[in-house]
């Protein structure tokens, strides 16, 4: 068994999911954040770029929207829209944890 | 023998009617096409000759097209009409629909998608009367008034079936009076709501007007559904009129009973028409629930966060909650003072119910 362990070392399968704050800027750029640094930046840049799409499209669909709210199995994101940018809230859906689906801002 | 329809061509470009002419001529059912360039012979031409669609341009010198609009909605209320037009401003939209038109297409998308353009002209040549109160792209008369209640406007709804003419009264969003064929009140608002088809005009709100109608209309409309239900099994079968009308009666008296203001069913791209009740079809609206829904997919698949189970936004006109049913969505509005925690499961109800 020790022999085979030294081929196949065990490995995180699954991404963890991010908990935690992002602010970006009307340009997607990730300003700040809250979130482990474990976490990949890239994700954090798309979470901000689709998110900041969401509120662009709805200003062209002259519906311009003040929060966005996409509720996944095991995660909910919250987006405050801020002058162009905004700040995103990343909540894990734990098994246990307590149904928080609005940021208390 | 298979009938030709005539369309009138109303612009003032003369290379655009030369244009439009070309275009038509190659419609499938071989429409009889007639241009002018003036309003005033338009209409001259109208008295005299019987005309299925006017398509129209808006800005014209003298006679402008929403003039001629407002004209034709009076005195040929069975002709429907298209205006084309190079104005981009949303105003001159939402005015040519509050006059009744079929479709609103811009110049540029006219000629970028001219197949698609030509298939809705077909589609209006081909249609026969069918259920539908015109004024607002032929909406029912339950839609109409779900509008005005909604919008919280004052005003007094004439709406006219052949011979028969009746008026509601809408006092800041209530419905309080209605009249028609010598009965008046819950009665007579009772009587109007069995009518599938007709014309409706706005007049200005009668501030002064008796209060007869003390029941909420939400109320009203489901027991007018209910009435319908319970009927249904006398009413003969293979009337599709009276099934839409069925179905549109139990959709708006659904949406009223869980408080929504409006619920958007939207397609894939490019199978099927958009489906609105409660408000004006809005494309754009549309396109963003589908636009959200494919932006939260693919998010989702990228962060490894688990299946989508809904997108939603606010402002402060309303709340809207998009959710993900087999390959359509559904874009459900809610007024802003509902609460949020339940909304989720408010809509879904709605939707699961939807076609039911």
């Amino acid at each position: 068994m020790g022999f085979l362990k030294r081929f196949f070392r065990s490995r995180a399968a699954v991404q963890q999911l991010p908990a935690g704050s992002v602010a970006v800027d009307r340009n997607g750029r990730v300003v700040t954040y809250t979130v482990s640094s474990a976490y990949p930046k890239e994700l954090l840049r798309d979470i901000g770029q689709e998110v900041l799409s969401l509120f662009r499209e709805a200003r062209a669909a002259q519906m311009p929207l003040a929060e966005v709210s996409i509720h996944f199995a095991s995660l909910h994101i919250t987006a405050r829209e801020l002058r162009g940018g905004a700040i995103i809230f990343l909540f894990p859906q734990a098994a246990f944890s307590p149904i928080t689906t609005r940021p208390r801002l | 023998m298979e009938i030709r329809h005539k369309i009138l061509v109303l612009d003032d470009d003369v290379d655009w009617l030369n244009l439009c002419n070309e275009m038509f001529a190659h419609l499938p059912s071989k429409p009889e096409i007639r241009t002018v360039a003036s309003g005033a012979r338009a209409l001259a031409l109208m008295e005299t000759e019987p005309f299925r669609l006017l398509v129209c341009d808006l800005k014209m010198p003298r006679m402008d097209g929403l003039q001629v609009l407002s004209i034709v909605r009076r005195r040929f209320p069975e002709l429907r009409t298209v205006v084309l037009s190079g104005l981009e401003d949303e105003e001159f939209r939402s005015r040519a629909y509050a006059l009744g038109v079929d479709l609103f297409w811009l110049k540029t998308d006219m000629q970028a998608n001219s197949q698609m353009f030509l298939d809705c002209i077909e589609s209006l040549l081909g249609r026969d009367m069918e259920g539908g109160f015109r004024g607002i792209q032929s909406k029912s008369l339950m839609d109409i008034i779900q509008m005005e209640c909604l919008s919280r406007s004052s005003t007094v709804l004439r709406i006219t079936r052949g011979p028969l003419v009746a008026k509601l009264w809408i006092q800041n969003g209530e419905l309080i009076d209605a009249e028609t064929e010598g009965a008046r009140g819950e009665a007579a608002f009772l009587r109007i709501l069995a009518w599938k088809s007709g014309t409706f005009e706005n007049l200005p709100a009668e501030s002064g007007r008796e209060r007869t109608i003390t029941r909420p209309v939400n109320a009203l409309l489901l027991e007018s559904a209910q009435a319908i239900d319970e009927t249904a099994d006398s009413v003969e079968p293979g009337s599709i009129e009276q099934t839409a009308h069925r179905k549109t009666i139990w959709k708006l008296a659904l949406l009223t009973r869980e408080g929504a203001e409006f619920v958007i069913v939207v397609p894939p791209e490019g199978r099927g028409e958009v489906e609105t009740m409660g408000t004006q079809p809005s494309e754009p609206l549309a396109k963003w629930a589908r636009r959200a829904v494919e932006t939260a997919k693919r998010l989702g698949e990228r962060i490894e966060a688990g299946p989508l189970s809904h997108v939603a936004g606010h402002n402060l006109e309303r709340q809207m909650l998009v959710l993900n049913r087999e390959d359509e969505c559904f874009l459900v509005g809610w007024p802003p003072n509902v609460a949020a925690g339940p909304l989720f499961e408010k809509s879904k109800k709605l939707v699961s119910s939807w076609d039911s």
